[in-house]
């Protein structure tokens, strides 16, 4: 039946492996030139410069008010927290998933109870750690809509989290972590600079 | 006319593929309204693939001109704002046809042997038209597009190890910018578009392999006429079910053109008012939902809110909520009923579709409501139900007591 020209049934020993090398061979091939593609969509080096720090004036900051700033591309709140709202930080601890600040959401220097350099000024990125939305500052007392609890922070309209003034998690809500601390220096008393830890360095 | 025929015949199969799937592909001939759906379905994918291709003409995929250039469509551009909008509410009713398509299959057993192939091809269309409409919403960049894109991206956030660089893999920075924005529309128009093509053509091929299914759930293959080789059960799907589709073509232009011209904004659930506002990246909108189709989903993904098992609960929201999409294409192997259709199941599988349908209208309308923690609860009872039908599935579907398949199709 065979004749000279088909491909017999079982393949020898010597075919079985020159089949492999090739599919090896074009499979390094395949991804080889996947890579070019692939990385050509990690961000550009356009968007790596842009993380520039960005400098913030608070001498107009009165107590209670929040200032937002964008820092690449992402809104950051600078809060000044009035007396009243530093006394909420203590009473809210017992709801907390991480009260302590023990996750390294925070650089070291606000890793404390306030999660703040200078206690009564918070800087926090207002982003919501669960899916990234920016949660709304409710800073009333008792709203109806959060219960007789609430002492005052931030809740997520998106999934209804909820953090405290310190940017702190409660227990029982999607989110997982605390609300992220950007790196910020004071260059003075009034002059806030965001996404450095000195002047000059980045 | 019959000279060119013989012409192109000599040099491409047209006359054997015309006679293979229409005028010769035998067809059950016991069709109810149910089998319109995936004709329409068909109807409404040329429908956004044209429409699509004359938006694309004005619109700019640029963060900074995106919201503008919409809005340039819908007043300027001549009879812009019918195209738009034709384009809008034909992504709303692609779903609505497509779940009537999937619900027809779950209830005369269409995904069961051997159709298991032609359920899986049609599961991967689902995920690529779910894509489809994700990178089409964030298009217009208003309110919703912005804040929706940045709670899905940020899934990718939630896979442990990788999940930070994949997710700046996909925005292309570190945050949801203009670069996000011009690839989504790559997605949306060239890529996406092409796969959904190609699974829709493997679609129908699958479908013309194994032959319909039928609302008695009875194999018509299995009884030709012996002289023959036609199915004795079976009519030409040209020109009976051709003719038979034009009726339900019809009434689906009816509402859809009702739709287009009277409420193309369906009250905020066809397009959101909040994605009339421009993005604003500092400020997410007070209350955000995503589009009705997406509810559901968008439910279980929020149900979630204690840790447990070493994952968190954000990393379980996503999990529950990429199983609640996946988990029908194990529907072929979870099913272990001897009967096909739903007129033959007993009592127990009856009364698990009927608690599966009222759970994901009950997640989806919680999922177009705040979280409050009566919804909550509501979301995480009416998830354990959902996961419950394919979950039980294999036992409730084996001690069923069924009734006897008919040899022949009722009339």
């Amino acid at each position: 039946m065979a004749d000279s020209f088909s491909i017999p049934d079982e393949m020898s020993g010597r075919r079985k492996f020159l089949v492999a090398v090739t599919s090896v061979a074009g499979g390094i091939a395949g991804v080889a030139i996947a890579t070019p593609f692939m990385m050509s969509m990690m961000p550009s080096e356009r968007a790596k410069a842009a993380g520039a720090p960005v400098e913030v004036d608070i001498s107009k900051l009165e107590p209670g008010m929040l200032l937002m700033v964008e820092w690449r591309g992402k809104v950051v709140w600078v809060l000044n927290r009035t007396p009243e709202m530093l006394d909420t930080l203590v009473k809210v601890e017992a709801e907390l998933a991480d009260p302590n600040s023990e996750k390294p959401q925070q650089p070291e220097y606000a890793q404390n109870r306030t999660r703040s350099i200078k206690p009564e000024i918070l800087v926090t990125e207002g982003v919501c750690t669960h899916l990234g939305c920016s949660p709304v500052f409710r800073k009333e007392i008792a709203p109806a809509d959060l219960g007789p609890d609430w002492l005052g922070g931030f809740f997520c309209p998106c999934h209804g989290s909820k953090f405290d003034l310190a940017g702190r998690v409660y227990k029982s809500v999607p989110a997982p972590t605390n609300m992220v601390v950007p790196p910020h220096v004071y260059l003075s008393d009034s002059r806030l600079l965001i996404g450095a830890t000195s002047e000059g360095s980045v | 006319m019959n000279k060119i025929i013989e012409w192109i015949d000599k040099r491409f199969p047209l006359t054997s593929n015309w006679k293979a799937h229409l005028s010769e592909y035998y067809a059950p001939k016991n069709f109810n309204f149910w089998y319109f759906f995936g004709s329409l379905a068909l109807l409404v994918l040329v429908n956004q693939i044209l429409t699509g291709i004359f938006l694309t003409m004005n619109y700019k995929p640029d963060a900074g001109m995106a919201f503008a250039s919409v809005e340039y469509i819908m007043r300027d551009v001549d009879y812009g704002w019918l195209i738009r909008y034709m384009h809008s509410t034909g992504a709303s009713m692609f779903f609505v046809v497509v779940y009537l398509h999937m619900f027809r299959g779950m209830m005369y057993g269409s995904y069961q042997k051997p159709r298991e192939l032609l359920w899986l091809v049609g599961m991967a269309i689902f995920l690529v038209l779910m894509s489809l409409a994700f990178t089409g919403y964030i298009l217009p960049w208003g309110q919703m597009s912005y804040w929706g894109a940045q709670v899905i991206v940020s899934m990718f956030g939630a896979i442990p190890a990788i999940g930070e660089s994949l997710q700046q893999w996909v925005l292309g920075d570190f945050t949801l910018s203009d670069v996000a924005l011009n690839r989504f529309f790559a997605y949306h128009v060239v890529t996406l578009p092409l796969i959904m093509l190609v699974l829709v053509f493997a679609h129908i091929l699958a479908l013309h392999e194994v032959g319909s299914n039928n609302p008695d759930g009875i194999e018509i293959k299995a009884n030709k006429n012996p002289k023959t080789g036609i199915p004795v059960d079976g009519i030409p799907f040209h020109p009976y079910y051709t003719v038979k589709d034009i009726v339900g073509v019809v009434v689906f232009l009816m509402v859809f053109c009702g739709i287009v011209f009277f409420a193309p904004e369906m009250g905020g659930y066809f397009l959101e008012y909040n994605n009339f506002i421009p993005a604003n990246t500092l400020q997410t909108p007070d209350h955000i939902a995503p589009v009705w189709y997406f509810t559901p989903y968008y439910s279980m993904l929020r149900a979630v809110t204690v840790n447990f098992l070493w994952v968190d609960a954000k990393l379980w929201g996503v999990i529950l909520m990429a199983a609640s999409v996946v988990v029908f294409a194990f529907l072929p192997w979870l099913d272990r009923s001897p009967v096909k259709s739903i007129r033959y199941k007993g009592v127990y599988f009856k009364t698990a579709l009927t608690l599966f349908v009222i759970s994901f209208f009950v997640l989806g309308w919680l999922g177009t409501k705040s979280p409050t923690p009566l919804y909550t609860l509501l979301a995480q009872i009416f998830t354990v139900i959902y996961f419950a039908f394919f979950i039980l599935m294999p036992w409730y579907s084996k001690i069923d007591k069924t009734k006897p398949e008919p040899k022949r199709v009722k009339e």
